[in-house]
């Protein structure tokens, strides 16, 4: 499949986004302290700043953006309908949290839009997880690793992210010691830290896991259909293409013919499972390390690094997501399966 | 509405017989000549005289070579057999060339419809047609995804899907005569390879085709139930698949009892 730039930023930042605003929601649902409240409202600020940039950037892949809002009305079959209903509905206890935070209302109030928060969060992932999983055209997308694969990274990049704003907030031991200030909020600091460091590397190794199963499916998975089937020639015997219907590329040929990521899978699949699973996976654990931990130049390189790695390495394994995908259609241009 | 209308006795759709079928593209260009000018056009070309034009057209001819007998052996490769052999068929051997138009087969349970996120992509309760609404659709692209067909094709200066309209603006035009309320590609057929006709109705002249000739659907492991049927190559008289021509033995010449100027000439046109 043609890899679209805008479809590529939308899934990796939005993502990112959701996946933040999900564990910032499930935070808060277990101690509406839990962190500070400007860190605690940079971080839905961050969330639904990139949740919105992604939906913005999805835009730029229609034909005719003015009409987006006719998006909203088919939930009831589509998939990217719903999508679209569960990423602005989020945008309600978005705001809704922040007036709280802003207000310090009610602990019970803050756990129950952190809670709707989080819900509405991690089902716009999986809606627009499950617009790809269920076509069922492309074997690549329709497979049981796809929806795992869309939360798990989304929550990834997210925790990564929460841990490069976090570390925006450490203060150094000496000018707390020196202004005598709480050196409870440097303790709950740290503990976080440790926390956050804890969940990337967690979250890392299972999303390569994850990652490196799907890949291996993709070798061995049964074709969806064949050119003999997609002719009902296959009892003459094989089939094969002799003359196309057009010399030149049509609008399916471009869309559904991409050849290059496949050809070139194998060093791109490596740089992206360092990228996501290994380095993260090596980093974080330097954070549980108190030279590092306590340092905070240090904690906040290992944080930064970490957070971009993530980043970089979800680009990569979305572009192969999409550019490696082979659709079904291209059995008629000449592929034996797909 | 993009949810499915509740399955319609009515069945529109076509029937392309692949035995006589002569790929000369005629089904493809009418439709195109048609809908350019047809309530769903135009149908955009971008760049039709350069170096790489490329423009929305409904049905697509392709031409199938049967390269060898036996089926494709599943296993490497992820292949599988997925059309099970018909045993009481003649087969005509290898060597067999088809010719394959390809457009909309209006299938009576389409992903194609139900994943559109504005409504624009809709079936018809009343004859089953699938159409897609050009004021409504916002050029999203999915529906070509979920297509396993390949029956729609966006157009980049309309901003909007494209697809048959199993001329849905011919077939009910009360100004045509009865004979002409046809799609467009049927008219054209110079063969008869196409024909337009209700499947649902067991006892109309296309049903009946599809079960005198056994039609069958494309790809049904899919599960979208096409309306649309082929029906296949037929066995050929001798067993054969193609007529081999019989061509005259050559004929000898013993250059040598040539007199030299025309020997000579022999020689050099021989070259």
């Amino acid at each position: 499949m043609h890899p679209a730039l805008s479809v590529i930023f939308f899934t990796v930042i939005s993502g990112a986004g959701y996946g933040l605003l999900c564990l910032l929601g499930i935070g808060l649902v277990a101690d509406p302290r839990v962190l500070p409240r400007n860190e605690a409202l940079l971080c839905l600020a961050l969330g639904a700043a990139a949740a919105a940039a992604g939906l913005t950037s999805s835009l730029f892949h229609l034909g005719q953006p003015q009409r987006a809002w006719r998006a909203l009305s088919q939930w009831r079959s589509s998939w990217l309908s719903r999508e679209g209903v569960s990423a602005l509905a989020s945008f309600v206890p978005v705001c809704a949290l922040a007036v709280m935070l802003l207000v310090q209302a009610e602990p019970l109030y803050i756990r129950l839009a952190a809670l709707v928060l989080a819900a509405l969060a991690v089902s716009t992932v999986y809606c627009t997880a499950q617009i790809y999983a269920s076509l069922k055209t492309i074997r690549a997308w329709h497979n049981s690793y796809v929806t795992p694969g869309y939360i798990l990274l989304g929550l990834l990049c997210g925790a990564a992210w929460l841990l490069g704003v976090h570390s925006l907030f450490a203060r150094s031991l000496d000018t707390m010691l020196e202004l005598r200030a709480d050196l409870g909020a440097i303790v709950n600091h740290l503990m976080m830290q440790t926390a956050l460091g804890l969940l990337v590397a967690l979250l890392a190794l299972i999303s390569m896991v994850l990652k490196i199963l799907y890949w291996r499916f993709l070798a061995t998975a049964r074709a969806v259909a064949t050119i003999e089937s997609a002719t009902g020639l296959g009892r003459f015997g094989r089939v094969r293409s002799a003359e196309p219907p057009h010399t030149e590329e049509n609008y399916l040929t471009r869309e559904m013919g991409f050849k290059l990521a496949r050809k070139h899978a194998a060093p791109l699949r490596k740089i992206a499972g360092l990228l996501i699973g290994m380095l993260p996976a090596l980093i974080a654990p330097l954070l549980l390390w108190p030279p590092v931990a306590m340092t905070i130049s240090f904690a906040s390189i290992c944080s930064f690094a970490i957070a971009i790695s993530v980043t970089a390495g979800c680009f990569i394994e979305r572009w192969l997501f999409f550019a490696e995908a082979k659709h079904v259609v291209t059995l008629y241009y000449g592929a034996a399966s797909a | 509405m993009t949810m499915l209308p509740p399955a319609s006795p009515r069945k529109l759709g076509l029937v392309i017989d692949l035995d006589i079928c002569v790929g000369c593209h005629a089904c493809a260009v009418a439709c195109k000549e048609w809908n350019e000018g047809s309530q769903f056009g135009p149908l955009p070309d971008e760049n039709p005289y350069g170096k790489e034009p490329l423009g929305v057209w409904f049905n697509r001819v392709h031409s199938y070579e049967i390269t060898e007998s036996g089926s494709r052996e599943p296993g490497a490769g992820g292949e599988r057999q997925a059309s099970p052999p018909a045993p009481d068929y003649r087969l005509p051997a290898a060597g067999l060339t088809v010719h394959f138009p390809r457009s909309c087969l209006h299938c009576e349970t389409p992903d194609c419809v139900t994943v559109c996120p504005t409504g624009a992509s809709y079936k018809r309760a009343e004859d089953g047609i699938v159409l897609v609404d050009a004021d409504k659709c916002i050029g999203c692209k999915l529906c070509s995804w979920a297509c396993p067909y390949g029956a729609r094709e966006y157009s980049e200066q309309r901003g909007v899907m494209q697809k048959c309209t199993l001329c849905v603006d011919r077939i009910y035009n009360e100004s045509f005569g009865e004979i002409d309320r046809q799609p467009a590609c049927v008219m054209a057929c110079p063969t008869r390879a196409r024909h337009f006709g209700d499947l649902g109705d067991p006892d109309s002249a296309v049903s009946r085709l599809v079960a005198q000739r056994e039609g069958y659907d494309l790809m049904p492991e899919l599960g979208y139930k096409p309306v649309n049927k082929y029906l296949p190559p037929r066995p050929r008289r001798d067993g054969s698949s193609c007529a081999t021509a019989k061509t005259a033995p050559a004929e000898t010449l013993d250059a040598t009892k040539l007199p030299p100027l025309l020997r000579w000439m022999d020689k050099i046109l021989s070259r």
